[in-house]
């Protein structure tokens, strides 16, 4: 039915059974769409956060899919900056994940600031003293620079790609992609780095404190060290599960070979890093007279949580440096997992937890738990990113080698 | 926030931000357009520019 709009020379599934995974999706999408709609006509009071969490659930999934999403500008920065070829390969699909990762940071915001109306308040009242202020600009900005990079893929679909004016405007969009990238990396790593800036400055959470360099706290710095470590292992992690649930082998491993060792020796960059930083504010708090243990006392938040961040953080470079360990493919799929998980981890314990450990003596720890509202808005993301990609793996010429790798008779 | 706003401030705190803000915004606008520019002309002088898929 819908043959004459899918690339030459691939093989799709067929449009009925398209449709249906479609609709099926669209199940969880609604519920989400339901729990947006609660809190925007009813407000905030619909979920479980309060004065003693203002940041939740939310804010720690928009840290999360925005350090994810940083396999967008990694990748473009080493394709079109570094100018390592091979990754055209991967790339596109790099600036599908990353669109989905900033619409959906962006989408989770929108639900966050409780009154969306208002939402341009910060554009147009800006704190400059804040950087909460420049995550907003930077990441607005990212994400018009990535619908960018994936409008010339929506031009070279079939049927469009036939026309003189959007033929044309896709190749030269393409020679700009260089600059376009450059403002993609400068972007980047400003919001990047500022959302670690945000829990390294509240000099009265201790849990979070950093000192830094200049006005940076050193959170400041692993945050864009993390990113630039874990984008590229979800971007491989989810080429992964399109070519478990495609059926086809999608991208040579020597592609994802580079990819993953270069994310490889960043994620062992910044595990060294990481162990330093934990090191220097255990010795920082015990000289303050605060004892390490008191920051770990309340459950569920114990010793556990920082050794599964390590640990899920060291196993990722362990398997990624090592030649042999990356090139078995369960245990990459490993390490990529690991690695997401650990920067997630790293990101809930930035925000929620750093709110939950009490700061004057005659605080109570609280402890907070996200409802089905939270949920349901937190995971709609998750089910529309994945239309999105069933729709541009469909209609999208994604995969440069997929014609190389599967041969299909004509 | 533009520079005519009554909560405009004339520090570096302001033209550095503000400044960052409206300078990537600038670049965008300009590649869009110059993208969109000089894909019309190959349009009316009929130029192929052959296939970068």
């Amino acid at each position: 039915m819908d043959s004459a709009l899918i690339p030459e020379g691939v093989q799709r599934c067929s449009f009925r059974r398209f449709i249906i995974w479609i609709a099926i999706l669209h199940v969880p999408v609604l519920i989400g769409v339901v729990g947006a709609i609660l809190c925007w006509g009813l407000a905030l009071n619909q979920t479980n956060m309060n004065n003693n969490f203002p940041f939740g659930l939310w804010i720690a999934a928009d840290l999360g899919v925005i350090a994810l999403g940083g396999g967008a500008f990694f990748t473009g920065f080493l394709r079109y900056i570094i100018k390592i070829d091979d990754l055209k390969n991967i790339v596109n699909y790099a600036v599908v994940i990353g669109v989905i990762c900033y619409a959906s940071a962006l989408g989770i915001l929108a639900i966050d600031i409780g009154q969306p109306l208002r939402g341009w308040f910060i554009f147009w009242h800006a704190n400059v003293h804040s950087m909460l202020t420049e995550v907003a600009f930077c990441i607005s900005c990212y994400f018009m620079v990535l619908c960018i990079e994936y409008l010339p893929l929506v031009l070279e679909n079939r049927q469009i790609y036939k026309y003189a004016f959007p033929h044309s405007f896709a190749h030269h969009l393409h020679e700009a992609m260089p600059t376009i990238a450059a403002v993609g990396v400068f972007l980047s790593c400003f919001h990047q780095g500022s959302l670690g800036g945000v829990p390294g400055v509240l000099y009265g959470r201790p849990f979070a404190y950093r000192e830094g360099f200049l006005v940076w706290p050193w959170t400041f710095f692993l945050f864009i060290l993390s990113a630039m470590a874990c984008g590229p292992t979800f971007t491989i992690l989810i080429t992964k599960i399109t070519e478990l649930f495609s059926g086809k082998k999608l991208v040579k491993n020597a592609t994802i070979d580079i990819l993953a060792k270069i994310a490889g020796g960043l994620t062992a960059l910044y595990m060294v890093l990481k162990i330093m930083d934990t090191l220097g504010w255990f010795n920082l708090v015990k000289k303050a007279g605060a004892p390490v243990s008191s920051f770990y006392a309340n459950q569920p938040y114990g010793y556990w949580v920082l050794a599964t961040e390590l640990g899920l953080g060291v196993l990722a470079a362990i398997i990624l440096i090592i030649r042999p360990l990356r090139q078995n493919q369960p245990l990459l799929i490993l390490a990529c997992v690991s690695n997401c998980t650990a920067i997630v981890m790293n990101r809930w314990i930035m925000t929620v937890q750093s709110l939950a450990v009490p700061v004057m003596s005659f605080d109570k720890f609280v402890s907070y738990h996200p409802n089905w509202v939270e949920w349901a808005t937190t995971l709609l993301p998750v089910w529309a990113g994945a239309i999105v990609i069933m729709i541009s793996y469909r209609y999208l010429p994604i995969f440069p080698q997929e014609r190389e790798l599967n041969p299909y008779p004509l | 926030m533009f520079p005519f706003a009554y909560e405009w401030i004339n520090d570096p705190s302001h033209f550095v931000f503000m400044g960052s803000l409206y300078t990537v915004l600038t670049i965008l606008i300009i590649i869009l357009h110059y993208c969109g520019i000089r894909a019309v002309f190959d349009w009316l002088c009929k130029k192929d520019t052959g296939d970068h898929h």
